[in-house]
């Protein structure tokens, strides 16, 4: 199938799909510059790791099983990918940061089992029973 | 006897799958080359791992899934709006310390995933102490209605399949 | 007339993922600390990935597809090792 002959439904799901996804990663990178501080901003990049690259993906899927006539499901692949990964390296980024903030702390004790109330500086936890 | 050919079928199953898509052919010579790449694999996991999960309700998993899918659209909205409206908010976010009922080392990753996957909550860190966990929301006003599904919804699921 | 519309409708969405591209990088620069420079360099290379698939789109191949899965392994392998960094490589340990 030639690229002039594209039906009009899969022209514009497919733009709005991926200016959609866009639009939400966007949004995230957003959130990155305007919250507070590192732990608001933790929550910026998932937005565009879960549904923003599911948008993009999506209408990768949808060209091309009509361009080739064949499915292709193979962006899957990357989003399973980075919707498995990106929680892994947040985790560790934000324990990393929790380190971090102990160690600065005037009583700072690495033992994370410790009560950390005392041990961050500005950092207040409410505790659920 | 299957346990021992196969020490972990699903990952069997997985690898397999991702091999045929990156190689975008379902052809029976790529299914065989697939299949004996997934079966090292898991002979290496084996060798790595001796702690098998077992995965006992394979149906809840997709219970499981959708729950996932329609949670993290809602909270895209959600911290969308918080995102784009909310400039020079005061403090609205803030840490929680949850207990925990779930023990399962696997079934605890996956609730981790979760947690962090969806926009909105993270999961810092997991005290083995007294099996609770560290979580920042970005919204603490509806932290109340976050701890409930939470609760109800993720982790009594992830009780019925892990534990 | 269609490829016309899809062209630009695919344009305009790389050039919102281009400005999501520099708000991460305002971030890597501004910092102010260290975590904070790490997490956007990880929305970074998500954000390349992305721009790369709307590229395959653009230009109707799959290699593109190829180069964003090498992207985001790698990416994935360097924030976590730029993360397991902070938390051991401290001065102070």
């Amino acid at each position: 199938m030639s690229l002039s002959e594209l039906p009009l439904w899969l022209v514009l799901a497919v733009g709005i799909f991926a200016i959609l996804g866009a639009m939400l990663t966007l949004v995230g990178t957003i959130g990155l510059v305007r919250l507070n501080n590192f732990y608001e901003r933790v929550h910026a990049p998932t937005l565009g790791t879960s549904l923003g690259s599911g948008f993009i993906l999506l209408a990768s899927i949808l060209y091309f099983s009509v361009t080739a006539q064949r499915p292709s499901v193979h962006e899957v692949l990357i989003f399973i990918f980075v919707s498995l990964t990106t929680p892994v390296t947040l985790m560790l980024l934000a324990r990393a940061a929790l380190y971090r903030d102990r160690m600065e702390s005037p009583n700072a004790r690495l033992d994370p089992d410790a009560d950390i109330k005392s041990e961050i500086p500005g950092i207040e936890i409410r505790e659920i029973r | 006897m299957i346990k021992r050919l196969l020490p972990y079928p699903l990952l069997f199953v997985g690898l397999v799958l991702m091999w045929v898509l990156l190689q975008q052919s379902a052809g029976i010579g790529q299914l065989l080359l697939g299949a004996a790449v997934a079966f090292g694999a898991t002979h290496a996991m084996a060798a790595l791992v001796p702690e098998q999960p077992k995965v006992r309700r394979l149906d809840k998993v997709l219970l499981l899934m959708w729950l996932v899918l329609v949670d993290v659209v809602r909270s895209n909205i959600a911290v969308t709006a918080i995102i784009i409206l909310g400039h020079r908010r005061p403090e609205q976010s803030g840490f929680l310390r949850l207990p925990l009922d779930l023990r399962d080392k696997t079934g605890l990753a996956v609730l981790a995933c979760i947690v962090t996957a969806t926009p909105g909550s993270a999961w810092l860190e997991h005290r083995a102490a007294d099996n609770s966990v560290l979580i920042h929301l970005l919204d603490l006003k509806s932290d109340q209605e976050w701890i409930t599904t939470f609760k109800d919804r993720y982790e009594t699921l992830l009780l019925e399949i892990f534990q | 007339m269609s490829a016309d519309l899809l062209f630009w409708m695919l344009t305009i969405a790389q050039i919102l993922l281009a400005l999501a591209m520099a708000a991460t990088a305002y971030r890597i620069i501004r910092g102010p600390r260290a975590q904070d420079r790490i997490l956007s360099l990880d929305a970074l290379y998500v954000n390349a990935m992305l721009v790369l698939v709307i590229f395959g789109m653009k230009t109707g191949t799959t290699t593109y597809f190829e180069i964003a899965l090498i992207i985001g392994l790698l990416g994935f392998v360097g924030t976590v090792a730029l993360a397991k960094f902070l938390m051991r490589g401290e001065v102070i340990e």
